[in-house]
């Protein structure tokens, strides 16, 4: 625990992070960090190590090695003031289907021990931000993606949390649905001065939105800096031409675990 | 305490909205009750044991309150495929307090079930033979419950999928209630089949249930109670530890 690290200017504070599975390297001593207010985009292929990254700084898994801060707090150690920090909203949708809008809110809000009104005023702020406050009383099963997605960024900022992660958001939505959702978090962003920190495949995204873009794959970090840098050291046009340079051409298979299959069943279904 | 509360109240709300479930869950106990309550009645009474149904009842509460058990804790790979257990987990909030809830919310389903089922039973000719002993029937159904869910939480958390679910349909809860004594009396039972039901859980809550519902009993129901007390906290025990292993 080092005490000058609380009061210094870092949101996300990582040092030569490396987690394995059995022999398998998901993460390869990075090191990067975040500084408050910042939005900050990780790009990378499938399989780089992006996701891994983004569990351990929200304490789902634990390092192999490495030092890590949020806000201060280590994830290891200070398992619930990290948690009580921030903010996420995951790749996949995590909503409870079964439950309404407002009550998915309220369930986030008490496990986070927010009081009663203090609890309904936020509740019903959000849900106006995210325009969903006329339909807080239907089941989130009859809601379209566009629709869950503004949800869990209104439950994810519930609690006030100072650093927002975003694991690939904006996946499978439609420019118009990403278009806004970005414009809300910009927003909150300059409004709060909450750091945004967000995975994603779409360069034009990164390059708008983010002020530093880190290009990850086969879980190093190969690149950091803003657009203008990334694209200036590898002699491109544009961000898609720096990572395809960085990256490589190749095509990635990644390994289809349980989970990725019964993530296309549950497409499947729900097409 | 809050968090299992909402962790509770989210597991009562789902249950009551799902009428379908509710209802397909019941289909199964009916018809072990008409079905073998009536087929076997006549040669039960011949035997000399008696009124079938109300022999058989208590049984056939205790298989329901089982499936919706097993069911209710296995549900959570169900929440951990489709993310909503994400949310739970990097929330400031304890693993085991996570479980505890999930698991008293299945239990209470799980006992509702029971409930409903003896209401159905009365329909179909069982009468209780003590009114007062009611409770106690109940907390039994409570008890079978919670040890039930806590089992399926416990294996739940070491499944990443439904695969290995048919497995547990047939080698374990089938057996489970074949060899309870739900449908028959366990007295001079083959050496084997004596041993087998001596060692499973359920037995002990078929005979607790026997016991306050019709006044029959074979080990006794202070004997049942203590045996499901000690194995639910076992269980609620092994069953936080495999949860706190849980990988994301």
């Amino acid at each position: 625990m080092l005490p000058e690290d609380k009061e210094n200017n870092l949101a996300i504070e990582v040092k030569s992070l490396t987690k394995k599975f059995n022999d398998f390297t998901a993460v390869n001593n990075i090191s990067f960090s975040v500084d408050k207010a910042e939005i900050f985009a990780f790009l990378g292929p499938n399989g780089a190590g992006k996701s891994t990254t983004i569990k351990i700084l929200t304490t789902l898994l634990k390092p192999t090695e490495g030092k890590i801060r949020i806000n201060g707090f280590d994830p290891v150690k200070e398992q619930d003031r990290v948690r009580k920090s921030f903010g996420i909203v995951f790749q996949d949708p995590s909503l409870d289907d079964e439950l309404t809008a407002y009550e998915n809110m309220d369930f986030h809000g008490v496990l986070y021990n927010l009081d009663g009104d203090l609890r309904k005023k936020r509740i019903e702020e959000l849900l106006k931000i995210v325009e969903l406050w006329d339909k807080k009383d239907l089941l989130v099963k009859t809601f379209s993606g566009g629709m869950k997605r503004r949800l869990e960024i209104a439950r994810g900022l519930l609690h006030h949390p100072k650093v927002f992660f975003l694991d690939e958001p904006t996946l499978g939505l439609d420019p118009q649905t990403r278009n806004q959702m970005w414009s809300y978090i910009v927003d909150l962003n300059k409004k709060e001065g909450i750091t945004v920190f967000f995975t994603t495949h779409y360069m034009g995204e990164a390059e708008k939105i983010a002020r530093r873009i880190a290009i990850i794959d086969h879980g190093t970090i190969i690149k950091l800096g803003t657009a203008e840098e990334l694209k200036k050291s590898t002699g491109t046009n544009s961000l898609e031409e720096a990572f395809l340079q960085l990256t490589g051409h190749k095509i990635r298979e990644e390994h289809s675990s349980p989970l990725d299959k019964m993530r296309q069943r549950r497409r499947m279904f729900h097409r | 305490m809050k968090a299992i509360y909402i962790l509770w109240l989210r597991q009562i709300k789902r249950y009551l909205r799902s009428r379908s479930r509710l209802i397909g869950s019941l289909g199964q106990p009916i018809l072990f009750l008409v079905a073998l309550g009536f087929g076997f009645g006549p040669i039960y009474k011949r035997a000399g044991g008696g009124n079938y149904i109300n022999f058989l009842a208590p049984g056939i509460i205790a298989q329901g309150v089982l499936f919706t058990a097993i069911f209710s804790g296995i549900e959570l790979i169900w929440d951990r495929q489709f993310g909503f257990l994400k949310e739970t987990l990097v929330a400031p909030v304890s693993r085991f307090e996570i479980m505890l809830g999930k698991t008293l919310g299945g239990a209470t389903i799980a006992a509702m079930q029971g409930i409903i089922i003896f209401f159905l039973s009365l329909l179909v000719g069982f009468r209780p033979a003590n009114i007062i002993m009611l409770p106690l029937a109940f907390l039994f159904m409570f008890v079978v419950a919670l040890f039930f869910t806590g089992v399926g939480t416990a294996i739940a958390s070491t499944l990443e999928d439904f695969h290995g679910f048919q497995m547990i349909m047939n080698f374990l809860v089938m057996p489970l209630f074949f060899l309870s004594g739900a449908l028959f009396p366990l007295n001079d039972l083959p050496k084997l089949i004596d041993t087998l039901s001596r060692l499973n859980p359920l037995t002990y809550g078929v005979d607790g249930l026997r016991a306050s519902l019709v006044g029959i009993s074979h080990f006794g129901f202070a004997v049942d109670m203590a045996v499901l007390s000690i194995l639910s906290l076992a269980i609620l025990s092994i069953g936080s530890y495999l949860f706190s292993k849980i990988q994301i």
